[in-house]
């Protein structure tokens, strides 16, 4: 598992800033206030999270005034892609296809 | 001291099927055939062709395959490199960069169809067996609410 993997898992162990994540995936970006009335903490501890987000690659902030807004970047999740799982699915799948055609050809 | 290398690992799915050789060959390299039950494709039936596979995107992944024929050997081995990912992310693992490869052979009443698909680097499977529970299913939702988004 590379360095950059290994903070990706870390970063999301934790149940809270998981959640504010997936909030900001769900819901586009929002301002720390925002996720403070969601969120069942203090709003420097919704300010740590994040930072904390931020320094994984899985949010971006914006200043806006005396505002600052969170948005998600969930591209970050693609070192976690398991491929493997899904390609041993995938080629299940598209063999019972490719029999299945070859009984279609038998009948052209 | 350099780390070594990972080794790499393969899904190998092998099945005989009631067929000749011939006809299997038929819907591995003609193009209207493999869009048939494997992607939309614009396979070139010779060696050092390059093609894509174009499918559904899938959470960050754009649903394109890059492929080159490396082997190609009618009716009975035919490889063909494998590369997927996002484009616009360069994070390590990211990146799929595998090879597939089909051998036909004869056998009693058919053909045994063996595909090996190689090249997987085992980077997150120490974080998926040794993390309690729930992993996959929280990653796939984000994929999935993240896939809705694009």
């Amino acid at each position: 598992m590379t360095a950059a993997t290994n903070a990706l898992f870390k970063t999301l162990a934790d149940p809270t800033r998981r959640s504010l994540f997936e909030r900001l995936c769900r819901e586009g970006e929002q301002t720390v206030w925002r996720l403070t009335r969601h969120a069942r903490i203090s709003q420097p501890a919704v300010s740590k999270h994040l930072a904390a987000l931020k320094a994984a690659g899985l949010v971006r902030d914006r200043r806006d005034g005396r505002e600052t807004h969170y948005r998600a970047e969930p591209q970050a999740l693609t070192p976690l892609v398991d491929w493997m799982g899904f390609y041993s699915a995938f080629w299940r799948d598209r063999f019972d296809r490719l029999e299945n055609l070859l009984q279609r050809m038998d009948q052209r | 001291m350099s780390e070594p290398t990972p080794a790499t690992r393969s899904i190998v799915i092998e099945r005989t099927m009631p067929h000749p050789p011939e006809k299997i060959w038929r819907a591995l390299t003609r193009a209207e055939l493999i869009g048939e039950w494997l992607m939309e494709n614009d396979f070139e039936a010779r060696a050092g062709a390059t093609f894509t596979f174009r499918t559904k995107p899938r959470g960050n992944w754009n649903g394109i395959v890059q492929c080159e024929v490396t082997v190609f050997e009618p009716p009975t081995r035919l490889v063909y490199k494998w590369k997927g990912g996002t484009v616009q992310n360069a994070a390590p693992g990211s990146a799929l960069d595998s090879a597939v490869e089909w051998t036909l052979t004869r056998v009693a009443g058919g053909t045994r169809v063996r595909m090996e698909h190689s090249g997987f680097r085992p980077q997150n499977e120490s974080a998926y067996t040794t993390m309690s529970g729930g992993w996959p299913r929280v990653l796939e939702r984000l994929e999935n609410i993240a896939a809705e988004r694009a």
